[in-house]
């Protein structure tokens, strides 16, 4: 099963070092890490996203709780949430089917942040499953390289 | 005052009560040695780099207290990975201080530079790199805090050779604020009343008690809950040591190398009481076969523990001994005359024994004279193998913090270095290595460190020339095929002895025995004792691995 953890660390060199090094030397699978400083300069933010099964899930976040450098860590899996996920999607593209494309970028509320020649790149925000659908809507023009974030994540409501 | 780093890190060693280091001198950390030269903090040189990770570890061991050792940048650092990686699978509180090339050479491949904060990221239990002179009092303090607080462990601090140099203003911090890091000592209430509840309705209940015990203090409360409910114990080989052997209570060790009895009585029990122990593949086997019919209670201080391996039935997150503590109240008095007549009937049906062999003395014996010599009052360390499991077998513990072995790692060459920390922690005791003839030659040039300082510990070589255990599983496991596990080029371990300073003694007969030991205790100096011993004696009962603990080979069916 798919799980978001979102992990306020402290923000230093080498934390994310650490994290990816558990992950790793366990033998857990990272689907997606984003990380950013938080409003304390001092504090950083993780969101990972896992897959695992409720008795791995149990152990990933107790073994992060041991690094000295993890001060809290939310499973948020299960919260009403807002995730986003920015994708850039450089797509080729020349005056026979660029209107085709933009009316895509359309729909999807995306936005084309640089037009060359043959190609255009395409910036979409939106949760992986947004993503994805556009990915495949592109696809047929002939998609020439992607860029993802991995996902952030916030709980919803006043906290 | 204005201080430079080097006296600012001898003064912290101060201020935490450190009075010896083990360690080893090079380029980067010559700052670090100008300042030792002249401090109130005995410096102990080692040969090997390795030796001094193993002896700050065996320092710990035997004291409680946390080892201190010290090596240069490079290579200096990278010898000590062994050691640190020793010490934290065992949970060993180990503060490492590595040299560094200055901060303007950092990530150039500069002379002597490894990257051992990344390298010994997953075998420590934090790691610093101190960029600033001025970080290195607050660092020092939370290394201290890290190592010796919850489950302990090792904490390495690399210093770049400006760091060392470079002065500041000198405050040593009172207190640590790490808000990622607050371990739980107390048990919730509740939990503990649930144990408490099982404990009186059971009627087989067996105490599994590991390393935490010793590490949280908690042997006479362990004894006081043991004979308060009728409660039989076995301990890990960490463990040791943490419940007499000639209790009647006693089960001794249990896992692979386990006694019948205890394997058999963890198999049967209805509650299964852990204590600061984690389940290893060694102790469990199969674990979906572990203690099939228990309820099991887990207390560690380590949360991560607590369902890792084994499935769990009370978790209980805390000191072993502060739960303790609050359990032993909630208790009333118990016999469980049924439960101990079976565990009786077991030990009878799997004595530990072991036959005469013909071709040489049996390394069984020895273990049982030491024993005896000693009165169990002895601090025994041993290398890994064969050697290890008899001892933890054949010697009968008394005292916690007398067992001193690599268990989780089982680094063979961790004895002798480990005897040596543990003899310079406690010089009144006496310390003895009980060793391999393989495991020995691993850091047999620590021979020259217990010489310098006239350490008068022993090496007894239970030397069957091989790599005994190995070739034991061989045997078992591949028809006696034994690939590369000979040792028919050992030295005559008498006259490196004699070579390095030290007193060697070789011994050839069973009669021989006794007296050369007796012999090697009452020397004021390090003696080695060489036994040949039988080749091909081998270790039993064993548990196959991965198989219920239950199946065990007794070893004298044909
Ligand atoms: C550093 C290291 N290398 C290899 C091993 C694998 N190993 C485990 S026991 C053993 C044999 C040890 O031989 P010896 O010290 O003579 O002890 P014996 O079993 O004969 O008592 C070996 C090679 C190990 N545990 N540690
Ligand atoms: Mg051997």
């Amino acid at each position: 099963m798919k799980r978001t953890l979102s992990v306020l660390v402290n923000n230093r060199s080498g934390v994310l070092a650490r994290v990816a090094s558990l992950f790793s030397r366990r033998g857990y699978n990272i689907e997606s890490i984003a990380v950013g400083v938080t409003d304390d300069p001092e504090v950083s933010r993780m969101t990972i996203q896992v897959i695992a099964d409720e008795a791995t899930f149990e152990q990933i976040t107790k073994q992060l709780h041991k690094l000295i450098d993890v001060i809290k860590i939310s499973d948020i899996t299960s919260d009403e949430r807002v995730d986003r996920e920015l994708a850039l999607i450089r797509i080729s593209a020349d005056s026979s089917n660029r209107s085709d494309i933009l009316q895509v970028v359309g729909i999807f509320r995306a936005k084309i942040v640089d037009v060359a020649e043959k190609s255009i790149i395409v910036e979409v925000t939106g949760d992986e499953g947004k993503i994805d659908a556009f990915v495949q809507l592109a696809r047929p023009y002939g998609i020439i390289e992607i860029v993802r974030t991995g996902k952030v994540s916030m709980v919803r409501g006043s906290k | 005052m204005e201080k430079c780093g080097a006296d600012i890190l001898v003064k912290c060693l101060e201020t935490e009560g450190v009075d010896v280091v083990f360690g080893y001198p090079g380029g980067a950390v010559l700052a670090i040695y100008d300042a030792l030269y002249d401090a109130d903090i005995r410096h102990i040189l080692v040969r090997h780099e390795q030796g001094a990770a193993h002896a700050a570890d065996g320092y710990a061991r035997a004291t409680g207290r946390p080892g201190v050792c010290i090596a240069t940048s490079g290579p200096g650092a990278t010898n000590l990975v062994t050691g640190l990686a020793t010490a934290y699978m065992d949970s060993v509180p180990v503060v490492a201080f590595t040299g560094q090339v200055a901060t303007s050479w950092i990530g150039k491949d500069s002379f002597q530079e490894a990257d051992i904060t990344g390298i010994t990221m997953p075998i420590t239990k934090h790691n610093y790199l101190v960029k600033s002179t001025e970080d290195l009092p607050r660092v020092i303090k939370e290394a201290f805090y890290i190592a010796t607080t919850g489950r302990p462990g090792p904490v390495l601090v690399d210093l770049p050779k400006d760091v060392s140099i470079g002065k500041c203003e000198f405050e040593y911090p009172s207190s640590v604020d790490l808000p990622g890091y607050k371990p739980t000592y107390e048990g919730h209430p509740k939990q503990v009343k649930e144990l408490a509840k099982a404990i009186t309705a059971s009627s087989r209940p067996v105490l599994y008690v590991g390393g935490g015990v010793i590490w949280s203090g908690a042997s006479d409360v362990l004894r006081e809950l043991a004979e308060l409910c009728d409660i039989p114990v076995t301990t890990t080989l960490t463990a040791l040591g943490a419940f007499p052997t000639a209790h009647r209570l006693s089960l001794g060790m249990l896992g692979m190398h386990g006694t019948g009895y205890a394997n058999l009585s963890v198999n049967e029990c209805d509650l299964l009481i852990a204590v600061g122990a984690r389940f290893d593949d060694r102790v469990i086997g199969d674990p979906r076969t572990f203690a099939p019919n228990a309820k099991v209670a887990h207390i560690d201080i380590d949360p991560a523990e607590i369902g890792k391996n084994v499935r769990y039935d009370i978790p209980i997150v805390g000191d072993a001994r502060t739960v303790l503590e609050s359990l032993i109240p909630q208790l009333s008095p118990m016999k469980r005359p049924e439960w101990l007549a079976q565990i009786a009937q077991w030990k009878k049906e799997w004595p530990l024994k072991y036959p005469r062999y013909a071709d040489g003395i049996a390394p069984q014996y020895v273990i049982e004279q030491i024993s005896d010599l000693t009165g169990g009052e002895a601090i025994v360390t041993t290398e890994v193998g064969q050697n290890q499991m008899w001892t933890a077998q054949f010697y009968k513990f008394k005292n916690a913090r007398s067992f001193i072995s690599s268990a989780g790692l089982g680094t063979m060459g961790f004895g002798f270095p480990a005897a040596i920390g543990a003899q310079i922690g406690r010089p009144d005791s006496l310390v003895i290595d009980i060793a391999g003839d393989g495991s020995f030659q691993m850091n047999i040039q620590e021979l020259g460190t217990a010489v310098q300082y006239k350490l008068p510990v022993k090496v007894v070589i239970l030397n069957n020339g091989y790599l005994g255990m190995v070739r034991q599983w061989q045997a078992m496991f591949h028809d006696k095929r034994y690939s590369s596990t000979a040792l028919d080029y050992n030295p005559d371990f008498v006259a490196v002895a004699e070579a390095y300073g030290a007193k060697g003694i070789r011994v050839e007969t069973e009669d021989e025995v006794r007296p050369s030991l007796e012999r090697a205790f009452a020397e004021p100096g390090p003696v080695v004792v060489d036994v040949k011993v039988s080749r091909e004696a081998n270790v039993f009962p064993m548990v196959p691995p991965n198989m219920p603990i239950s199946r065990m080979i007794r070893g004298d069916e044909s």
